[in-house]
């Protein structure tokens, strides 16, 4: 059949390849080479960065704990109220600075992929909760937070968090950590001392209850005319220190048992204290301290008004993401803070499977 | 559901649903399969837009399965064996389903997390289902191993496309490419 699509300066090349020929070799190499350039170019934009897999693998280590988080394995859950004082009301739209009383769901944790290690093993503690602001959740109103106790870190992105936590890992052989390896990291890392002037100062507190827990990357807090304020926040221990009944060092629980008593006796409160940034701090830059000249605003009370174990509680089943954020509040460019989602979330996908195939341990 | 009259080429709006799905769809697996591993920062902005857009892609497959029952359809020509027929109207209801489960799959998995999908910051959707972490993995997981079921349906779309055009050349592809008999 005549073809009617041939353009006359083709007729040179129909000489070489019959277009039957031309046609069958094109329909044959059009998918693969689109599958072939997409995987290259993605390739190629990827980099050398590390993927959400690749650190979640870091952190999980060797030994799978089928059902628990990747990072802070080990916690207990809490629930509460966020006693909001409204001083924030003008700052953001978030329902949460509305004066009034808010339910939490929260979780104190110790850091390490071992549900199992000892509480005081790690000097490193979290507290993290979700508030709603909303009756509802289709009011887009839900905060989910998750600070630490270090209040910067030693390191500012993805890639290089990647190295640290490959620098502090234990040698596989020796099961030790290496000194001179960690040091190294530190010395090409000169942002870090920040870090490292605050980790040679710190104590860890007696108690989950008495810790400083800081939120350590900045966000936004969002006004109605769309101004933002960037800010940093912090919960401040109430608890007087003579208050706290002393840690049982022998009990692989020790932090656990000990809120328990503590809890027993009296209320677990904090001071969730907002800090606002000037002009010349840079809220995309996590290891830097903040002057203490800042303005300090308090937001209202953290009220703890339950314990409960991970296998009874609420909170084990939860993903503190804190890039879920309700209206009024919003995530700075902070390289750390925009890769937190993806990481939890691949933490998140492996044990929720886990515990849905019932290869968790609980 | 459609009369196979003796209209030779899909009117302008089908054209448009199709492109402008087949558009988005691929753009939402590059973003999807990419999003989930990346620890960029655009990593969240890319996680929100692939929300909003699965919400609007949910919305146009509703608005093409109307548009579907509606229009006649091109038919197909002769020289096809009832087998090959056969095999595409399968080829595109697994299009269909994947069209739809994709974005729902996308929507129950959030609701299992408890997340409200804020679409393009109009509105929020509700809630489908109670929080439940089981729920969210087999959502998850659904929602992961369909986008490649889906690419490799969209790949045999593609080779069928290709291979009415290339190579049997007749005016399958060519009906759902243009308005009318091109020239020359």
């Amino acid at each position: 059949m005549k073809d009617t699509k041939i353009k006359p300066k083709n007729r040179r090349l129909k000489s070489k390849i019959p277009e039957k020929q031309a046609r069958l070799i094109a329909f044959i190499m059009v998918l693969p080479v689109f599958f072939i350039l997409s995987y290259k170019v993605t390739s190629y934009l990827a980099g050398k960065s590390v993927s959400a897999q690749q650190f979640v693998d870091l952190q999980q280590g060797e030994q799978i704990h089928a059902g628990f988080r990747r990072a802070h394995a080990k916690g207990i859950c809490v629930t509460g109220t966020f006693e909001s004082s409204g001083a924030l009301n003008g700052y953001s739209t978030a329902m949460v600075f509305d004066e009034g009383s808010y339910p939490i769901v929260g979780r104190f944790s110790t850091a390490g992929s071992n549900p199992t290690a000892p509480d005081l093993a790690s000097p490193v503690r979290s507290l993290a909760f979700v508030m709603s602001g909303g009756v509802d959740g289709s009011q887009n109103a839900e905060w989910r937070i998750a600070m630490n106790t270090p209040p910067v870190m030693a390191v500012g992105t993805p890639g290089d968090f990647y190295a640290q936590l490959q620098a502090l890992s234990p040698d596989p052989v020796t099961k030790e950590r290496d000194p001179a390896k960690i040091q190294a990291f530190f010395a090409q890392h000169p942002e870090s001392k920040a870090f490292l002037d605050w980790r040679s100062r710190y104590v860890p507190a007696d108690s989950f209850a008495g810790e400083r827990y800081h939120s350590i990357n900045a966000f936004y807090l969002v006004d109605e005319k769309k101004q933002k304020q960037a800010v940093r926040f912090q919960a401040v221990p109430l608890l007087d220190s003579s208050e706290i009944p002393s840690l049982d060092n022998e009990n692989p629980d020790a932090l656990q048992v000990q809120l328990e008593q503590i809890f027993n006796q009296y209320p677990i409160k904090f001071n969730l204290v907002f800090t606002l940034a000037d002009s010349s701090d840079d809220e995309n830059d996590p290891t830097i301290m903040w002057p203490s000249e800042r303005r300090n605003i308090s937001a209202g009370t953290l009220v703890i008004n339950s314990l409960t174990s991970e296998e009874i509680g609420q909170c084990a089943n939860l993903n503190f993401d804190p890039l879920v954020l309700p209206e009024g509040v919003a995530a700075t460019a902070d390289p750390i803070l925009r890769a937190r989602s993806a990481a939890y979330a691949e933490s998140f996908r492996r044990r929720a499977m886990e515990v849905l195939l019932g290869k968790d341990e609980k | 559901m459609s009369e196979q009259k003796t209209i030779k080429y899909y009117p302008a709006r089908s054209r448009l649903l199709h492109w402008s799905m087949a558009i988005l769809i691929v753009s939402m697996l590059f973003v999807g399969l990419s999003m989930v591993q990346s620890l960029a920062v655009w990593q969240p902005v890319a996680l929100s837009l692939h929300k909003s857009f699965g919400v609007l892609l949910l919305l146009m497959v509703l608005v093409r399965l109307l548009n579907k029952y509606l229009t006649p359809r091109p038919r197909l020509p002769k020289k096809m064996s009832s087998l090959q027929k056969r095999a595409a109207n399968l080829s595109h209801i697994a299009l269909y389903a994947a069209m739809i489960l994709m974005p729902l799959s996308g929507w129950l998995m959030q609701s299992a997390d408890g997340r409200a999908v804020n679409v393009f910051g109009l509105f929020t959707l509700p809630s489908l289902i109670e929080q439940n972490i089981k729920a969210y993995s087999i959502f998850r997981e659904f929602h992961g191993y369909m986008a490649w079921l889906l690419i490799a349906t969209i790949s045999i779309h593609v080779l069928g496309a290709l291979y009415h055009g290339l190579i049997r050349q007749d005016r399958v592809l060519a009906s759902m490419l243009y308005s009318k008999k091109p020239k020359k």
